[in-house]
């Protein structure tokens, strides 16, 4: 990212691709078919990912392509397309009126909170002299220096993350199994008929 | 740019709960929490400019828990729908005394 003043060019962008954002999702949540949903909510991932490159973080860009828009939205649609889901449910998927209050009463809370927020100030102490990040980003280049801290200072967190992805593994498959084979599986029976 | 990015974030994570609160279909809310996620990560990316890449390190992590999580709660909506033959959480009411 460039320091400020900005340039036209980039705050035109920058502003463009949160509007795409903004509006994908709010059409997202109000799509009332899943697989609308969940195109649009792609769509809010992609501008998502351009903004991450206009911040300089390239390599987290690639990844939110590749894992969020790709992957887990891809299970998403897998799901929606094996239980059949894909069109618009004749029960009526939005609440009732007071399930509406209570959401807008909790988003302008949430806002509110946050307007709040905003106004207070960090420790200058924390904040990177200028230019840093340039001067890191020029050095070890955009994966260098999102692989510098992960293998040193996060490592033990990083090998606890391929426990965590194991233990989901192992979840998705006993839930994810039909309770017929499940129960044979437990009686320790085998199958005799096919 | 960081104040705007964080305004989108705040947004984005407004959506996403109002979203949770009005939808009644279980695959869509589960969709309105990767929404929350992702606004979590943008800010983290935002800061990260200014604080060190330790926030690009932190959204790595919170992607792959999200991984971990859209596998896991895919197949309980799987073993639910199995059972209920239903995703409206309307009717999925086995918890109510």
């Amino acid at each position: 990212m460039i320091d400020p003043p900005y340039p036209l060019f980039y705050t035109f962008n920058f502003y463009l691709f949160g509007v795409i954002a903004l509006a994908s999702s709010l059409a997202f949540v109000t799509r009332k078919s899943p697989i609308a949903a969940a195109l649009w909510l792609v769509n809010t991932m992609f501008a998502l990912a351009a903004l991450y490159v206009m911040l300089d973080a390239h390599f987290i860009a690639a990844i939110q392509v590749l894992v969020y828009a790709g992957a887990i939205m891809v299970v998403f649609l897998f799901v929606i397309m094996l239980l059949n889901l894909g069109h618009p449910s004749e029960v009526a998927d939005v609440r009732g009126k007071w399930g509406k209050a209570a959401a807008a009463v909790l988003g302008v809370i949430l806002l509110a909170q946050i307007a709040v927020m905003s106004g207070s100030r960090v420790r200058p102490e924390w904040i990177l002299p200028r230019g840093e990040m340039d001067r890191l980003l020029a050095e070890k280049g955009a994966i260098g220096v999102v692989a510098d801290p992960l293998f040193t200072n996060y490592l033990l967190a990083f090998e606890l993350t391929s426990v965590l992805l194991l233990i989901a593994i192992v979840g998705a498959v006993t839930l994810g199994r039909r309770s017929d084979v499940a129960a044979e599986a437990t009686t320790g029976e085998s199958v005799s008929a096919g | 740019m960081l104040a705007e990015a964080l305004a989108l974030s705040a947004a984005l994570f407004t959506i996403g709960v109002v979203g949770v609160l009005i939808r009644r279909n279980a695959i869509i809310i589960f969709m309105c929490v990767e929404l929350m996620l992702n606004a979590v990560n943008l800010s983290f990316v935002a800061l990260s400019r200014y604080y060190g890449a330790d926030g690009q390190v932190f959204v790595f992590f919170v992607m792959t828990v999200a991984a971990a999580e859209a596998a896991v709660g895919l197949a309980i909506i799987i073993s639910i729908f199995r059972h209920r033959k239903t995703v409206n959480l309307q009717n999925i009411n086995l918890l109510r005394g």
